[in-house]
């Protein structure tokens, strides 16, 4: 509270209004507003004070909406509006991608260069970049343009081609995502106008025959700016169902269908709403981890975006279920037509009595707040998540205590994804042991797959549990250009990569497990003999060194070693020989997957260790002979 | 009140309380090790109320700051009690059963209605009501205080009054609930608890009125002990004035920079016909004594004790020798005893502390061993089966009126305004305190560099500052009644119109105790550090009259 920022300049009015815009107006000159005579004898603060916490991911962005950036005097303003000690505030404010803490033009173009856009060609598009906007990262003006860009991780539009997204600061501010993305659409994107069209169609699979589709059905068919449109498809009789079973009959219901997360750690749904609702602790909250941001992965981005009251459904019958009246909405940050698109649906269903103090006159409370990421791959770790929506930089935190127990503010929360939420629609429509029945007897139901890559048709699918790869890849069109299939990589970067021999693995929990594998987050990256495998791994080392937290040290260091590791090993100058190295690689994974206190840690170097195994790196060619290296470049 | 001077609560009460009252502490910067207890109780659910004149970054974390105008403590006091009693949120129970006076109080109270509290203190009515009645209604509250309720020339009247809130609520003797004076440094309890108080022998016995305690002292050393008190420090310079004090050997003090009005000590200090002091560093007092005796540093050179505000009597123990010719402060008593006539061999830090055990019943069982295997004991521990105790007074709320002891008394009292008058002439209140990065006169801190410290100001409400006419670091004239210091202006937000600023942090280069009152409390002998009424001045204005200039030698 009391070490202020050495503040050469106060906020400027504009920033003041920003922040004002967020928070409402300034009360006593304590609290940020104009000093009277009555504040020299009486001051609040306090807990009350400081329970508006969370409300520093919203100012933040409201500032870095209006300026472009977060300076040191409105940082100040805000720390005074929140009562958070500047350090902390500036912890948070520089941890996220999306948030600047030096001047910056008010455009700013991500452009993507993670796995997928890589393979369509991300480096010629950064290379157009650069000679249009200069180099990357440029501070403000000094390229001339005002626009500045920077290499982007995953944005989540892996089915449309190389992406970008343009974060647009000023009164009238624009988040625009552009995919496939051309540097020559800079100009016309920032101009008032019509967003460009998509031209992929968003589910592929559904130009054919959509009997199949369970979680996908409304995809395409509903207007999904229309709450009508989705109740004369069914919507909201899953509610109705919901509260005619009681919290216990839902439950029971999930459990009958055996349902796991999709979120990628695959945990039985039914145990975690069961510890949340039978918690004496009050209140309870429940969650809905829209932060899908492992790289290759958009089937959240989808659902959302064409399915908005779906989610908000399912999300309400989890807040009946586990007796919460408050549920959050964490939308990723570069995802800004889902996030549209979800607060269009929460403020109809309110006005429409689907949320609020009585629900659909049902008897209960429940209200839904849709909340921005900023842009950090590890806020879609749930603690890390829990904390983002609290204000704070988004780091796991030790388990247990687990969510259920302490939670979202300390109290019992239950956290899902959005694919998860909408299969309990699925459940309730269809019957738990009904969805027990499809898929395999582990793995029950339907599964998304992102399909990406070097695929004729890369997009959204959706299958029943035991569909093989290589029939989710026929489905898709095979390898482009009927080019022979060189490895896929299954669950995204914290997943590994499999080869053709995987092709009729049928894709359940158990049965890429059987195969060392994980089905992650439904990633299914495809890849010719074209691709450069060793550059891609060196994105994949990248990324996991960019979005460690630093919290804990196996994770911090483990992904930087890794990083070097890889790149010693790819330009052939091994420290020792290769076999040493991947030694040390097999070390670093060992301590990273022990010790780590997330799952990114202990995931990070799992894809390069498959690689490994499959003779994509590190074989012959890669230094395999002894040598005197030190890790340097030769001359 | 209690029958002993100490801390009822300990430390980690702190972290469990439900309702902490900073009075007249900024524990934020001056405590900031008990400051992290109060932030465990915090973040467990405390609620936090400050009273102070500033709204000082320990107010900063509070759930309400009351921003009293300096020396109307006791208005506040008593308006809060009154408030309670109308309310019908006494303890009775505990008011009957353990306390005597309460008809008195209760009426000495009564005219202390929140308007009148509201026009003494500048803090509304409504505000007072609630820390009332949070006060009363919370499980577990403490009140916790430092010099901003004893540096006033009615310094005791101050702490009566808080403790009576305390005896009307039932806040003391159990657990969470209390009455915490904080303490300045890591041993300035165990001062008070080995009979440095002029009418204490060791363990709070009477010098005049425990004839039984002063005969066991008398046979142990073999020797007749005064049975008159002595002096405390203002009392002696009075005596210093008169001549009849003409010697004086200190230990570990330095008055010539930390008493009120500087100018006086320094006469008075130089005045002596001998004056030998004992110390670590040459300190300013050292610089004019006959003889320096350069003494260990107790904290690392030395064997021995320390004793903290929650009572805890800890053992320190000697990590380095000391440089050439400093000695250990029992060696150097002892020598000067055996040059004196009386030879007390060299006894170890042990074997003292043990002699003291038979003496002193509240240490009867804190033998060394103990400590160290305890990590320390809070008294009273009369024998070795005894653990301590972790709070005081719990007596009071026994069923059994034999165990119960000796009922509390309220002791009325009635706010009593500084005795330097805000005036025309002088019209800025100036209150003195510390910053988090520096101690008292800076003999301990000054040796480190820190990038917080900001070196002496005068610190200015923007209000005041830009009604002078007086830019951010700008040296100006502050005057009281008793002298002139120049210092640089820092523009305070915390401070309000007519309410001014300072350390005592850096004597050599603003002496601020030349501005001060040593008008002292005749219960305490504490001065009215807190209270001073000056005027700031541009330099180029006409020193006022009255206010002979005596800036201090180092300049600024």
């Amino acid at each position: 509270v009391d070490l202020r920022l050495g503040v050469a300049a106060p906020a400027t009015d504009e920033e003041r209004a920003a922040v004002a815009a967020a928070l409402g107006p300034p009360g006593t000159g304590w609290e940020g507003g104009q000093r009277t005579a009555a504040d020299g004898h009486v001051a609040f603060g306090g807990h009350e004070a400081r329970a508006q916490r969370h409300l520093l991911l919203p100012v933040l962005h409201a500032v870095q909406e209006r300026i472009g950036w977060i300076s040191p005097g409105s940082l100040d303003h805000i720390c005074t509006r929140l009562t958070i000690p500047p350090a902390e505030a500036y912890g948070v404010a520089s941890f996220y991608a999306l948030f600047r803490t030096t001047p910056s033009p008010s455009a700013v173009v991500h452009v993507c260069d993670d796995l997928a856009c890589r393979v369509n060609g991300a480096e010629r598009v950064c290379g157009q970049m650069e000679r249009r906007f200069g180099a990357e990262g440029s501070e403000a003006g000094s390229n001339g343009t005002g626009v500045a860009w920077q290499r982007s991780p995953c944005l989540g539009q892996c089915d449309r081609g190389s992406a970008a997204m343009i974060q647009h600061a000023g009164a009238d501010p624009a988040r625009t995502g552009l995919a496939p993305f051309d540097p020559a659409q800079v100009w016309s994107a920032l101009a008032p106008a019509e967003p460009p069209e998509t031209m992929a169609p968003l589910v592929p699979q559904a130009a054919g025959d959509r009997s199949s589709l369970r979680l996908l059905r409304r995809v395409g068919l509903i207007d999904p700016a229309s709450l009508d449109s989705y109740r004369a498809e069914g919507g909201y009789e899953m509610l109705r169902r919901a509260v005619a079973a009681g919290p216990q009959g839902v439950i029971r219901e999930l459990k009958d269908a055996k349902l796991f997360g999709r979120g990628g750690a695959a945990f039985p749904t039914a145990v975690k709403w069961e510890a949340v609702t039978t918690n004496p602790v009050r209140p309870h909250y429940v969650v809905c981890n829209a932060d899908e941001s492992e790289p290759g992965t958009f089937k959240d981005r989808v659902l959302m975006e064409e399915d908005p009251y779906a989610l908000l459904e399912a999300l309400t019958i989890m807040g009946y279920a586990c007796g919460a009246e408050q549920g959050y909405i964490y939308v990723r940050g570069e995802y800004p037509l889902a996030e549209t698109r979800m607060l269009h649906a929460v403020e109809h269903a309110r006005t429409r009595g689907f949320l609020g103090p009585d629900v659909t006159g049902a008897g209960f409370a429940f209200d839904i707040e849709v909340r921005r990421g900023a842009g950090a791959y590890i806020a879609g770790e749930e603690t890390a998540l829990i904390n983002s929506i609290e204000g704070k930089r988004a780091e796991p935190r030790n388990k247990p205590p687990f969510p259920a127990q302490v939670g979202l503010f300390g109290k019992p929360t239950a956290i899902n994804n959005v694919e998860t939420l909408l299969c309990v629609l699925e459940i309730l429509r269809i019957g738990g042991p009904a969805f027990a029945e499809t898929g395999t007897d582990s793995s029950t139901g339907t599964r998304l797959f992102c399909l990406s890559g070097c695929v004729e048709r890369p997009g959204l699918y959706e299958y029943e549990f035991g569909v093989t790869l290589r029939q989710v890849i026929e489905a898709a069109g095979g390898v482009r250009g009927g080019r022979p299939l060189r490895a896929v990589l299954l669950g995204g970067a914290a997943g590994s990569f499999v080869g053709p021999d995987a092709l009729d693995t049928p894709l359940t929990f158990e049965g890429v497990r059987a195969i060392g594998a994980t089905l992650g987050s439904g990633v299914v990256l495809v890849l010719d003999d074209t691709v450069d495998m060793t550059d891609l791994l060196r994105r994949i080392a990248r990324f996991f060194r960019d979005e460690s937290c630093g919290q804990c040290v196996p994770c911090r260091l483990g992904t930087v070693r890794q990083e070097e590791l890889l790149g010693r090993l790819l330009r052939g100058i091994p420290i020792g020989s290769a076999a040493r190295e991947l030694a040390l690689l097999d070390d670093i994974a060992m301590v990273a997957r022990d010790a780590s206190i997330c799952g990114l840690g202990q995931t990070a170097v799992g894809a390069a260790q498959s690689a490994v195994r499959l003779g994509l790196i590190g074989g012959a060619g890669t230094g395999g002979t002894e040598t005197s290296g030190n890790g340097k470049e030769p001359a | 009140v209690f029958g002993a001077g100490g801390g009822t609560s300990s430390y980690r009460e702190a972290e469990d309380a439900d309702l902490l009252v900073l009075w007249g502490s900024n524990a934020r910067e001056a405590h900031p090790i008990f400051f992290h207890h109060v932030l465990k109780g915090v973040r467990n659910g405390a609620r936090l109320y400050a009273v102070d004149p500033r709204r000082t970054t320990s107010a900063q974390w509070a759930d309400a700051w009351l921003g009293i105008d300096v020396g109307s403590d006791i208005s506040l006091a008593n308006a809060i009690a009154s408030e309670i009693i109308q309310a019908g949120l006494v303890n009775e129970a505990f008011v009957s059963r353990a306390t005597t006076g309460f008809d008195a109080y209760a009426a000495a109270v009564k005219p202390y209605t929140l308007d009148r509290a509201e026009r003494d203190t500048g803090v509304p009515g409504d505000l007072i009501r609630q820390l009332a009645h949070d006060y009363a209604r919370a499980g577990r509250a403490q009140i916790c205080w430092t010099l901003g309720i004893t540096e006033h020339h009615n310094a005791a009247d101050n702490v009566f009054a808080l403790i009576n809130l305390a005896l009307l609520t039932g806040h003391v003797g159990r657990y969470g609930s209390g009455l915490v004076p904080l303490r300045g440094q890591n041993n300035v309890q165990g001062g008070g608890d080995m009979g440095a108080i002029p009418n204490k022998l060791t363990g709070f016995q009477d010098v005049e009125t425990n004839m039984g305690a002063r005969a066991r002292f008398e046979t142990a050393y073999g020797a007749p002990i005064p049975p008159k008190r002595g002096m405390h420090l203002s009392l002696m310079f009075e005596a210093m004035e008169r001549g009849e004090l003409t010697a004086c050997y200190i230990i570990g003090e330095n008055p010539m920079r930390s008493e009120a009005d500087t100018g006086r000590a320094r006469k008075l200090l130089t005045g002596l016909e001998h004056l030998v002091v004992q110390d670590m560093f040459l300190t300013g007092t050292a610089e004019v004594a006959d003889v320096v005796l350069p003494a260990t540093a107790t904290w690392c050179e030395t064997e021995g004790t320390v004793t903290s505000s929650e009572r805890r009597v800890q053992r320190v123990r000697k990590a380095l020798d000391p440089p050439p010719g400093v000695r250990d402060d029992i060696e150097i008593i002892c020598e000067i005893a055996r040059r004196l006539g009386t030879d007390w061999g060299h006894p170890s830090a042990e074997e003292v502390w043990n002699e003291l055990r038979t003496l002193s019943p509240m240490h009867g069982g804190m033998s060394y061993q103990r400590l160290e295997e305890l990590g320390g004991i809070q008294w009273p521990c009369p024998d070795e089966q005894h653990p301590g105790e972790l709070f005081l007074h719990a007596r009071l709320w026994e069923e059994d009126p034999a165990k119960r002891g000796a009922p509390a008394p309220f002791t009325p009292v009635e706010q009593d305004p500084p005795l330097d008058k805000l005036s025309p002439e002088f019209p800025i209140r100036l209150t003195t305190g510390r910053r988090l990065d520096s101690y008292n006169t800076g003999v301990q801190s000054g040796q480190y560099a820190t990038p917080l410290r900001r070196r002496e100001s005068l610190n200015l409400s923007p209000e005041d500052a830009s009604r002078l006419g007086m830019a951010e670091g700008e040296v100006v004239r502050v005057s009281s009644r008793r002298g002139s210091v120049e210092a640089p202006v820092h523009i305070d937000e915390t401070l309000r119109a007519g309410l001014a600023f300072m350390t005592l942090h850096f004597p050599e280069q603003v002496a601020t105790n030349v501005l001060t009152l040593d008008t002292w409390d005749p219960k305490s002998g504490t001065a009215e550090f807190k209270a001073t009424a000056i005027r700031v001045d541009k330099l180029d204005a006409p020193v006022p009259d009255g206010a002979e200039s005596r800036r201090s030698e180092a300049g600024t």
